[in-house]
């Protein structure tokens, strides 16, 4: 049974391993995954705790319904105080990982202290052991797998590792699983880097029991049907994500040379198409492969092609957030660049989003004279320079150099570092560098971005279905259920009324879809007709038992998501603060679109709007004006007396 | 008797790896999400792209059948499977060490042998495998769709040969 599964409390620098039941009080208030995450970071850190010391606390977790027939119930979370930003930090990946974690019998690891060497975690079937990875440590993403599966001799072990960016404490250093299942952004692989823990293995052949299984194999296969019907998912099956570079590249929606263009001038070498020509084993309906259990199977799959240094490499993707990182931002929009990069950050263990960002950075203050030869030890770091791209890729992930030392350290610390006024250019929210999308013909967007929790990001409450332009009945269907709502909606993406509200549902969906450890393009994100509340109440019972209404569980996300607004609120959050607060960079306010759609053209995000619609969006969350939950608020939603340590 | 003859049929190519048909496998048999009680287990190269979905072939002279000391293996006719007797099987796993394929599992939960009864005819593998990586089909359409594949390679070559002697 899925609520039978355990959390182990495992203290690096002991050596102690606890186990305890997950008991059906917290699993109701918080689920599992990112929620209960966020309960127990918020529960088990100090304040003010350093996040590359010892007393950061790091939680691995699967969905409640990982591992089960849910459709892509492959989801891990990864969380713990961010080491970019200071704030809160998160991470979700797909693969194999922790459904074999289930399998073993945990949902959830609190991962605390430090080994005195580098150590794995072996997980096997209920039982834990700390294991020697002196010999492991140094290996690159995939090689530590392999390593770790001849070390144990069981070609069936799933791992969870930090590559050699997370060791040498690059600060957005991912967790990795599989080829390039990545838990990206906010420098989760850091953490374990810190913690000298290079992996958490897994092998499990436990049983999870369905609680009403003949009802659950059938409605999965409904579910499943209405998943892959969508036309999203069916494209995304076939070329993968970079099925939307084209069309968000050619309304202007894709930032270039850093902040200065929303768009590529001439993008075709990256298109999912080109790379199917030039790579073999690419993308195509017979070189896709997908995370457990997932119909959709999104990731393409190729070998670098011509005589380079990296020739004949296997990799999997380059998703859309390679295609804007080393192509769109750098102005690098070349086959060969995209194909290789993807594959260092791959193997490095780096957010691809991250590094790219920061390089893009790095070039518009050496254009701008803010750098110079002497920062970039000769390097000519201009934009369109490929060569640039992959040697610092190299250089900060290896911390090699002024340079890539600085921005190994994260985007705010390098502006501190390199000084002048290169802050003002820099991309970020909270700290954490914007996804390669340009906000400013889309205001929904853009609030989405600068509330996310985890810093800037489009994961946390993007309404990309927004650009689509559905119809007001549709609209109204969408953002009215499980909780009415009769205020203003518009189907004009450019506009600001209403989309406060769409930026509040949609935070709630993508949580209680990460509390529950399904995918994000198993939900309302991409497609108006995809999985949403009512759906996963039923899911939810079929598997587990647990009896939730659609709005009882909208009540749990919204309950999750003030519980990461606490931390952040405890670690520093203020609203205003370029550093630390829910603004955008000024960029967006004072240079308006230079290319793209005619009603993109010229377009800024207006301040005075734009606070407007911040404002309101405090107002549903049950926020005062200052973007902190009124007492009320948290009355209601039971977190009123945090921390109350249930587990 | 329109079932008569069919058979699992494995086209590797297109398996994503996804082991949907694992976990639908044992929510079916059992109730319960465990690879360990699947009978189709996708075997995987994952740093070459590799997936392999793998099961029982039911064989017309399989050894399992042969092997076993209590004759608690038979062939099912009408459905085309090898079945286990449960009454008769003693545990002993001759089947399991004599499998060709892997395909005769110990499920040491339960501590009995386990195989494919192609789930009585409506195999949930196929039924949910959104690729057809595993499909399910009558055994003569299987040779002749096999030879229509070759058939297009051959064809396709004899072009690509010609060209090349064209550019010469």
């Amino acid at each position: 049974m899925a609520l039978d599964s355990k959390i182990a409390y495992i203290d690096l620098t002991t050596g102690d391993i606890q186990i305890k039941p997950i008991p059906l009080e917290v699993r109701k208030k918080f689920l599992g995954g990112r929620g209960l995450d966020a309960y127990l970071l918020y529960n088990h850190t100090k304040k003010g705790c350093d996040p590359i010391g010892p007393d950061n606390t790091l939680m691995v977790s699967g969905g409640i319904l990982c591992a089960m027939a849910a459709s892509a119930t492959s989801r891990c979370h990864v969380m713990a105080k961010s080491p970019l930003t200071g704030l809160l930090g998160s991470c979700n990946m797909g693969g194999f990982f922790s459904p074999e974690m289930a399998w073993a019998g945990f949902n959830h690891l609190v991962i605390k202290g430090k080994a005195k060497h580098p150590v794995y975690i072996y997980i096997h079937n209920g039982e834990i052991e700390i294991r020697d990875a002196r010999d492991i440590w140094g290996r690159t993403v995939t090689d530590a797998q392999w390593a770790i599966r001849d070390d144990l001799g069981d070609q069936e072990v799933k791992s969870m590792v930090c590559g050699p960016a997370g060791e040498n404490l690059v600060t957005y250093a991912n967790v990795m699983t599989g080829i390039k299942n990545a838990g990206g952004r906010s420098g989760m692989g850091c953490v374990m880097g810190s913690k000298n823990l290079k992996a958490v293995a897994c092998r499990g052949t436990m049983d999870i029991k369905i609680a009403h299984p003949v009802e659950a194999l059938e409605f999965n296969k409904r579910f499943i049907e209405q998943i892959t019907s969508a036309k999203v998912n069916q494209t995304q099956g076939t070329i993968g994500t970079p099925f939307i570079w084209g069309a968000t590249n050619s309304w202007g929606g894709i930032r270039c040379r850093n902040f200065q263009y929303n768009q590529c001038e001439y993008a075709d070498d990256i298109e999912p198409e080109h790379l199917d020509e030039i790579a073999t084993e690419t993308i195509g309906p017979y070189h896709m492969t997908g995370c457990f259990g997932c119909q959709v199977h999104c990731r393409a799959q190729y070998k670098i092609p011509g005589n380079g240094p990296y020739a004949g490499k296997y990799d999997e993707g380059p998703e859309y957030t390679s295609q804007g990182a080393f192509c769109g931002e750098t102005d690098t929009p070349r086959a060969e660049t995209l194909l290789v990069s993807n594959h260092l950050v791959d193997q490095y263990g780096v957010d691809n989003l991250e590094i790219g960002s920061l390089i893009s950075w790095a070039m518009e203050l050496y254009e701008l004279g803010i750098i110079t030869n002497k920062e970039t030890d000769g390097l000519e770091l201009r934009f369109g320079n490929d060569e640039a791209v992959i040697e610092m890729i190299h250089r900060i992930c290896q911390r090699k150099g002024f340079l890539g030392d600085a921005l190994a350290d994260g985007g705010i610390p390098a502006s501190k570092k390199i000084g002048k006024n290169s802050f003002n250019y820099l991309i970020q929210v909270k700290g954490m560098s914007n996804l390669h999308s340009d906000e400013r013909g889309t205001p929904g967007l853009a609030l989405n971005i600068s509330l996310a929790s985890r810093g800037s990001d489009h994961l946390r409450s993007r309404p990309a279905i927004d650009l689509y332009h559905l119809p007001q009945e549709v609209m109204r269907r969408i953002y009215s259920n499980p909780v009415p709502y009769d205020g203003p909606l518009s189907s004009e993406h450019t506009e600001y009324i209403g989309k406060a509200w769409q930026v509040f549902w949609h935070e709630n969906c993508y949580m209680a879809v990460d509390c529950l450890g399904i995918c994000k393009y198993h939900t309302t994100f991409l497609g108006a007709t995809l999985p949403n509340f009512e759906d996963w109440s039923k899911v939810l019972f079929y598997n587990t038992g647990l009896q939730l209404t659609p709005k009882e569980i909208w009540e749990v996300a919204e309950r999750c998501n003030n519980m990461e607004r606490l931390f952040n609120l405890r670690e520093g959050l203020s609203k205003d603060d370029p550093e630390k607060g829910d603004v955008l960079n000024h960029r967006y306010h004072d240079e308006p679109a230079r290319r793209g759609a005619p009603e993109v053209v010229g377009r800024l995000i207006e301040k005075d709007k734009w606070l407007k619609m911040r404002a309101e969006c405090y107002e549903h969350k049950g926020w005062d004006e200052n973007g902190i939950p009124k007492p009320e608020s948290l009355k209601r939603l039971g977190i009123d007396n945090e921390p109350s340590h249930l587990v | 008797m329109e079932q008569m003859g069919k058979v699992l049929v494995v086209n590797y190519e297109k398996c994503t790896g996804c082991r949907l048909c694992e976990l639908v496998c044992a929510v079916k048999h059992d109730g319960i999400s465990n690879p360990a009680r699947s009978r189709i287990k996708v075997m995987k190269w994952e740093q070459e792209g590799l997936y392999i979905p793998m099961s029982c072939q039911q064989c017309q002279d399989a050894p399992c059948m042969n092997v076993c000391p209590v004759k608690a293996i038979s062939r099912d006719e009408d459905l085309a499977r090898v079945m286990v007797d449960y009454d008769k099987c003693i545990g002993c796993r001759s089947c399991v060490a004599v499998c060709p394929f892997g395909a005769m599992n110990f499920n040491v939960i339960d501590r009995k042998v386990i195989k494919c009864d192609l789930c009585d005819g409506d195999p949930q593998c196929v039924r949910f495998c959104d690729m057809k990586a595993v499909d399910y089909q009558d055994a003569t359409d299987v040779s002749i769709l096999k030879k229509r594949e070759a058939a297009k390679k051959i064809s396709l070559a004899g072009k690509q040969a010609a060209a090349l002697v064209a550019q010469a």
